[in-house]
């Protein structure tokens, strides 16, 4: 192999711009095909409230809604959102006004350090549209792709249920 | 009405339900750029060569830093945990200072790029070239070099502790239990990874950084890099979990410094999380057994305490085992004694519950078997032995113990109980309860502690010191407790903290934080009521003037005096009759002497049901409960938070926590979260957490003991207990997994 080629190897691709509506609003990021939306969202968006856990799929910090379904951000390649609606924490709250999940996770004080909490309550507000959140046993199963380190799990279903119950039953 | 003692939710709880809450990661100055470490792949050697080349050719690179690049520390590293108030480096090495390799994953290259993509493929391609020795990274491969340790903990601590005659007190018992057990290694895996980002302007260095003390990562930046401490400013918004692992200073924090500095711009680490298995520490693989000696009533007459475990090259560390085992029960002759291996791995750190886990998994799983010979219930036992005074004949700061075991039996329906295992099956399940007793020391190793208060003509206030809130709830008791101390309401007072330039606060740790920080709050708090009362009476234009200070209360920023009815003045009107924008007060806290003639544990009990199908080998916890004493509570639902996460903790340091290394290569055979288990959901049981009531003079004006280890301590052994119930059978190891509870036949089964 010429120095030339392998040079050519070891160099990044060139960025591109992606577009993608987030939060209703729509963005343009111009990011190399290997970032992350992850790290779309954290280092080049402005987006910090979606968390780096483990960057490997394991912990749920990072979960987000492409339109309309939670996914892994880590896992997703921005540039594989790119014509999708993305929904993350920062998009959640009505104004000043938190949305029910997010006032439960703080009444029920779902949450300690708050590392995992963005992902807890994107996950928690699907699971009742899912009607996964009929029962404890299924709250705490689909609930488990969401790591909590301080071990707020009974609290986080507490929550769960009181905006299940709020809603009017289960979903 | 006051604030402390009510459920308060959190003040922090809006910012971190919305995204809002700023980690250390999340915050990037203008310019910031990406850091990646190469790590060692060997555990044990040298280096012998580092080929840059491609890295530095690769599209992005600002530099890639060798043993060669990184400057020289102004002084060598020294462990000093960072209770003390100093600086508290986690190992007394300091990596890239030659080509030795001590412990795998040690840095070895450091790669600076525009991006955090860019950094990382950067350093995928450095290679590097090892000439790799011989490495002892496990008990068994060390055990012909173990070794009596003299001191612990950085000599703080005696590695022996002994009174009576242990031999005799063994002798004359009418029985002995005698236990013994392995324990793999824990890593504290706090969802936040530890993160730096380190900016210079001129001579003097900012690090936004993840730890659970601000001031002890100020103080061990300045040492090692030779800087005036009021020249480096460490900032802590949010913390994403420490749990210990954040608790003392680790090379990566100096290492980011030093790269900001090579290349004149703002850098930013976030460790991966496979790097967070070697870069800050972790609870040590150890062996413990013990012997108890005991009369045929169920008396103890001897214990002795060993444990052996795994610590670095150049630190004398092991978790101190026995500082609950050695004060819990009345006993004349104990002897605890810990034994250290020298090996190739990072010096251990704290762990959540340091030490005394542990050790009480031991002591307590042992009073189980002790109580099942001298056919007592494990409760009565516990009841028989608990010692009024600490081995020095001291009292209690404050006890609670029999109270805790009491309440919390009641709570769990533990009276009637069978004792006989394997008594109750239910399907393919076997059932089983266990209890322990739940003990944790108090270290009043720390400095004075200060903290201001400060009031505004308009009324607003707050209070300062410079802890950081890793998720104990801090902020929000410090609120509370600035409000009742300053007599305000809750909603015009903030506290400020996260930040070196505030008043001085050492690390939040072993359950000291909320204590040391409430305790220089009211001290602040109460300094600036005082003032402000003097300033009214001494006021002529004040309805206040003249009265007996004593007669005068300040509640939601108006005072009045019993002295005279009806008459009211406010702070703000106060301010602004005597032409004050503000005043501000400082308060001190100081901690008791270490000599204090008081025995300093905080008690609780625990109790567990667990269903175990002896054909999978599957241990399924169905509740835990829980009683403490950790004196003042100062946000009950906070408190119960922490404690009930403790007790989770307890449960997965009782099944599913545990790595090993490979003793091929010396490297941690788990680095990620789906090998290395910790709980999720599904795992998790309902918990129930209750109270004891106890009053404390010693520990701090509020009489707060911390409720951060104390609810881990003893569920380990509960959970072991329980499943024992169930089965039959005693497991030896920790973590308890599937093929140790498993019975292949049935018919085999001991019964």
């Amino acid at each position: 192999m010429s120095t030339t080629e392998s040079r050519q190897d070891i160099r990044g691709p060139h960025c591109v711009p992606v577009t993608v509506e987030i939060n209703g609003r729509g963005r343009v990021v111009d990011v190399e095909p290997r970032v992350s939306l992850l790290d779309a969202l954290r280092e080049h968006l402005g987006l910090t409230g979606t968390k780096k856990g483990c960057d490997q799929g394991t912990c749920g910090a990072c979960t987000v809604w492409v339109d309309g379904r939670r996914v892994l951000a880590c896992l997703t390649l921005a540039a594989a959102a790119a014509g999708h609606e993305v929904t993350t924490i920062e998009g959640l709250a009505d104004g000043d006004e938190l949305h029910p999940m997010q006032r439960a996770f703080l009444e029920n004080d779902a949450f300690q350090c708050g590392y995992c909490t963005p992902g807890q309550i994107m996950s928690a507000v699907k699971l009742i549209e899912e009607g996964n959140a009929t029962t404890d046993e299924d709250i705490s199963e689909f609930m488990s792709g969401n790591i909590c380190r301080c071990a707020a799990y009974p609290n986080i279903r507490a929550a769960v249920r009181q905006v299940r119950d709020a809603a009017g039953g289960a979903a | 009405m006051t604030s402390v003692g009510t459920p308060v939710t959190r003040v922090d709880g809006p910012a971190k339900v919305t995204g809002a809450a700023l980690y250390s990661a999340e915050i990037t100055p203008p310019g910031t750029v990406h850091l990646a470490i190469v790590g060692s792949t060997v555990a044990a050697g040298r280096v012998t060569a580092i080929d840059a080349a491609a890295a530095r050719a690769a599209e992005g690179v600002l530099a890639v830093l060798t043993h060669d690049d990184v400057p020289a520390v102004a002084s060598p590293p020294h462990l000093l945990p960072s209770l003390l108030g100093a600086a508290a480096p986690g190992e007394s090495f300091f990596p890239m200072q030659d080509t030795v390799v001590h412990y795998a994953g040690q840095p070895v290259v450091l790669v600076v790029a525009h991006t955090y993509e860019q950094a990382h493929h950067a350093a995928s391609l450095v290679r590097v070239d090892y000439e790799a020795a011989p490495a002892i990274t496990t008990i068994d491969q060390g055990r012909e070099r173990a070794y009596d340790a003299e001191r612990l903990f950085a000599g703080l601590m005696p590695g022996r502790e002994e009174r009576g005659d242990v031999e005799a007190g063994l002798a004359r018992a009418d029985l002995r239990v005698d236990m013994s057990y392995r324990m793999a290694a824990n890593h504290h895996n706090a969802l936040e990874a530890p993160s730096t980002v380190a900016v210079w302007n001129g001579g003097e260095l900012t690090l936004y950084e993840s730890t659970m003390g601000v001031r002890a990562t100020q103080q061990t930046v300045a040492q090692l890099l030779g800087l005036p401490v009021s020249h480096v400013r460490v900032i802590t918004h949010f913390v994403g979990g420490g749990f210990g692992s954040k608790a003392m200073v680790w090379p990566h924090t100096t290492l980011t410094a030093m790269a900001a500095r090579i290349v004149g711009r703002p850098v930013k680490l976030m460790l991966t999380r496979p790097q967070m298995f070697t870069s800050t520490g972790h609870r040590e693989e150890q062996e413990q057994s013990i012997a108890l000696g005991a009369t045929r009533d169920g008396r103890l007459t001897a214990i002795r305490h060993d444990k052996l475990s795994i610590t670095s090259l150049f630190d004398d560390w092991a978790e101190p085992a026995t500082g609950v085992s050695s004060q819990l029960y009345a006993c004349d002759a104990y002897l605890g004694v810990h034994r250290l291996i020298k090996g190739n791995t990072m010096t251990p750190t704290f762990t959540r519950g340091p030490g005394e886990t542990l050790g009480m998994f031991t002591l307590e799983t042992a009073m189980d078997e002790l109580a099942r010979r001298v056919d007592l219930d494990p409760l009565e036992l516990r009841l028989r032995n608990v010692a009024t005074t600490d081995p020095r004949g001291n009292p209690w700061s404050s006890g609670g113990l029999e109270e805790c075991l009491r309440l919390g039996a009641e709570r769990f329906g533990w009276s009637g109980r069978n004792p006989a295992p394997r008594a109750q099956p239910d399907g393919d399940w076997l059932i089983g309860t266990g209890m322990a007793v739940a003990a944790y020391p108090m270290a009043f190793f720390m400095p004075p502690q200060r903290a201001r208060a400060r009031i505004f003509a308009d009324g607003s206030a707050t209070v300062a010191t410079s802890t950081q809130e890793f998720g104990t709830g801090v902020l929000t008791m410090a609120t509370q407790v600035g409000a009742d101390a300053l007599g305000v309401a809750l909603s015009d007072i903030e506290f400020q903290a996260g930040d070196t330039d505030l008043p001085n606060s050492t690390a939040a740790v072993g359950s000291a934080g909320a204590g040391m920080v409430a305790s220089a709050v009211h001290e602040a708090g109460t300094a600036l009521r005082r003032q402000l009362v003097d300033l009214a009476i001494g006021d002529p234009g004040s309805p206040l003037h003249g009265v007996d200070p004593a007669s005068v209360t300040v509640t939601a920023g108006r005072l009045t005096s019993s002295d005279r009815a009806g008459a009211t003045d406010t702070y703000g009107e106060l301010l602004g009759r005597n032409h004050l924008s503000d005043a501000e007060a400082t308060g001190t806290w100081r901690p008791p002497p270490l000599d204090t003639p008081h025995g300093l544990l905080t008690f609780g009990a625990q109790f567990a049901e667990v269903a175990v199908d002896p054909q999978l080998g599957l241990v399924r916890v169905r509740r835990l409960g829980g009683a403490f004493a950790p004196g003042r509570v100062l946000n009950p639902l906070l408190a119960r938070s922490q404690l009930m996460g403790g007790m989770l903790w307890g449960m997965s340091q009782a099944l599913l926590e545990g790595n090993h290394t490979d003793p091929r290569t010396g490297r941690w055979a788990e680095t990620n979260l789906a090998e290395y288990l910790v709980p999720v959901n599904a795992d998790a049981p309902e918990v129930t957490v209750d109270f004891v009531e106890v009053h404390d003079d010693v520990v701090g004006p509020l009489g707060a003991k911390g409720v951060g280890e104390i609810g881990q301590v003893g569920v380990a052994a509960a959970i072991a207990n329980a499943i024992f119930h169930a089965t039959g059978r005693r497991v030896r190891s920790l973590p308890i997994t599937p093929e140790t509870v498993m019975e292949p036949t049935p018919a085999a089964a001991p019964t």
